[in-house]
């Protein structure tokens, strides 16, 4: 049975070593995209209300068709 | 800004309700401000009143600042960039109107309260009892509305504004519930369940993880979405941002016992509190610079755009407060800027610089889009608004940092013989001009809410869309 103060002292080295791998992760060539990706969905959203729009305008003309 | 935002499948009506207030409040808690500010100059404006003295309403000052205009922009920011992020409306139904009006309430009874007297004489937690109970209940509703639309998301990525907004909320839950422990005695009188260093050091962890997570994680949020919006790129570096938020979130957490250096705290544990704080110099700058560097290439932009103006402005504040606040936690500067008003310089320029302008420009952005307009009444007023409030922020940390260290070196001197140069009155007037100046800054920041107010209300009732999007040329 380990005491307290080495039990604290591993927790540090596990979290040290999380932290590390998150850094790792992040900075993979392969999550590049991902993120490129990410960082640029802010700016989606005002094609998404454009193509809305042009919905909204079909209907109508439908239902003046009808 | 170009297109009417005003999504049917969006809650944003109480976006707007907490927009408005923030701006109400700001102008409230500023106003006490100058108030108390200008008692310490001319002590006979309280009136000789029990509920207009320097002790009852320096507190009301700070709730009315921290807990109703900057946790009001927050609420409304959340609120906001969750639903628009997720492509989901919040969840919840009526529980996110709850948490406005309960909100609301929380603060209409600090308003009460606090100036007849009832606190628990916690820094920034004086509220008794019963009101606590509303805020923890208010609060879980918070989260439970926030993470309720993260979890009906409609994007499979949860943009990084969100992990910071996710981050605050959380924490603040657990600080709020842990440090308000108490045994109530009477309807407004309680006890700490905590005793002697123990209640202190749950004192100063709940006291300084405010400070990280309510006024930074959660104004971080503002700034990775408001930032990029209003830039018009995406963010400097959104892997930094991962690493920015996991090493924020991580460290803060240790900081608070550099608020009790040489006091009877245990020494290692304000050895900690110190090492910690200065290990968060390192996420701090990187947010930073991770904001700053977004407009690399635009920074032409800050000419013409006194939002983005306030923006950036901010992030530069928040450089200087977190490089100033791991100095301050070195124990022996500690020694001398400890009990001074450099302290006080030290919060205002992360108040009144990071908070206040990250949350006014992200208002400002916000304004025109919750009551579709193109833009703010007039752009003009917002560049007045920068000027007054950077002007006021600099006359008001300037003379705090002045008057900080001479009182600091006035206490510590001392005589061949052991005995005090000063006494402690001649420290005091030794301060006063600079307590007038403070009273000008934050004067002129007052009359900069007051303009925003204007601006906001001309925005607010102008008809639909006749506000027009500038076009640059």
């Amino acid at each position: 049975m380990m005491d307290y103060g080495t039990l604290r002292g591993l927790i540090a080295l596990l979290i040290l070593a999380l932290f590390i791998v998150i850094v790792i992760w992040s900075y993979s060539k392969k999550r590049k995209s991902a993120f490129d990706e990410a960082a640029n969905s802010i700016f989606e959203e005002k094609i998404e209300t454009e193509i809305k729009h042009t919905d909204k305008n079909n209907k109508q003309e439908t239902n003046n068709n009808v | 800004m170009t297109t009417t935002l005003d999504h049917p499948s969006y809650n944003f009506n109480v976006v707007r309700q907490f927009t408005v207030m923030t701006v109400i409040w700001g102008i409230v808690g500023t106003l006490v401000g100058v108030l108390i500010a200008a008692q310490l100059i001319w002590p006979a404006l309280n009136f000789d009143t029990p509920w207009l003295t320097y002790s009852r309403l320096r507190p009301l000052h700070t709730n009315a600042v921290i807990f109703a205009f900057g946790t009001s922009a927050l609420f409304a920011t959340s609120y906001y960039v969750v639903q628009r992020t997720c492509k989901a409306t919040l969840f919840g139904g009526k529980l996110a109107a709850f948490t406005f009006w309960g909100w609301q309430a929380v603060i209409v009874l600090a308003v009460i309260t606090l100036p007849m007297g009832y606190t628990s004489s916690k820094e920034y937690a004086e509220l008794e009892w019963p009101i606590d109970i509303l805020i923890a209940v208010v609060w879980i509703s918070y989260a439970i509305v926030f993470f309720g639309t993260l979890v009906n998301r409609k994007t499979s990525h949860i943009y990084v504004a969100n992990w910071f907004f996710g981050g605050f909320i959380l924490t603040v839950a657990v600080l709020h519930i842990g440090n308000s422990m108490v045994i109530p005695v009477s309807m407004m009188k309680s006890y700490s369940i905590y005793s002697g260093a123990i209640d202190a050091m749950m004192q100063w962890w709940y006291g300084h993880n405010a400070v990280g997570f309510l006024l930074t994680a959660g104004f971080l949020g503002i700034m990775y979405y408001f930032v990029p919006k209003q830039a018009e790129r995406p963010v400097y570096s959104y892997r930094l941002s991962i690493v920015h938020f996991w090493a924020l979130v991580s460290l803060y957490i240790w900081a608070g016992p550099h608020h009790l250096h040489y006091t009877a705290l245990p020494d290692w544990a304000q050895s900690v509190g110190m090492v910690m704080s200065i290990v968060l110099f390192l996420p701090s700058w990187g947010g930073m610079i991770n904001g700053i560097m977004t407009l690399s290439g635009a920074w032409h932009k800050l000419r013409y755009d006194p939002i983005l103006r306030f923006l950036i402005v901010s992030l530069s504040f928040y450089g200087m407060s977190t490089f100033e606040g791991p100095m301050m936690a070195i124990k022996s500067v500690n020694a001398l800027s400890h009990y001074t008003d450099w302290t006080i310089g030290h919060v205002h320029s992360g108040a009144l610089g990071w908070v206040a302008m990250v949350s006014i420009g992200a208002m400002y952005h916000l304004i025109p889009v919750l009551f579709n307009q193109g833009r703010m009444y007039s752009i003009r007023l917002i560049n007045v608004h920068f000027w007054l409030h950077t002007a006021g922020i600099i006359l008001y940390i300037v003379a705090m940092w002045i008057s900080g260290v001479m009182q600091g070196l006035m206490w510590r001197a001392v005589n061949t013989d052991g005995t005090l140069t000063y006494s402690f009155v001649e420290s005091l007037i030794a301060s006063k001009p600079f307590y007038f100046m403070r009273f000008v800054g934050g004067v002129l920041v007052v009359v900069g809410f007051l303009i925003m107010a204007y601006n906001m209300f001309k925005t607010i009732y102008a008809k639909d869309n006749s506000l027009k999007p500038v076009e640059i040329t």
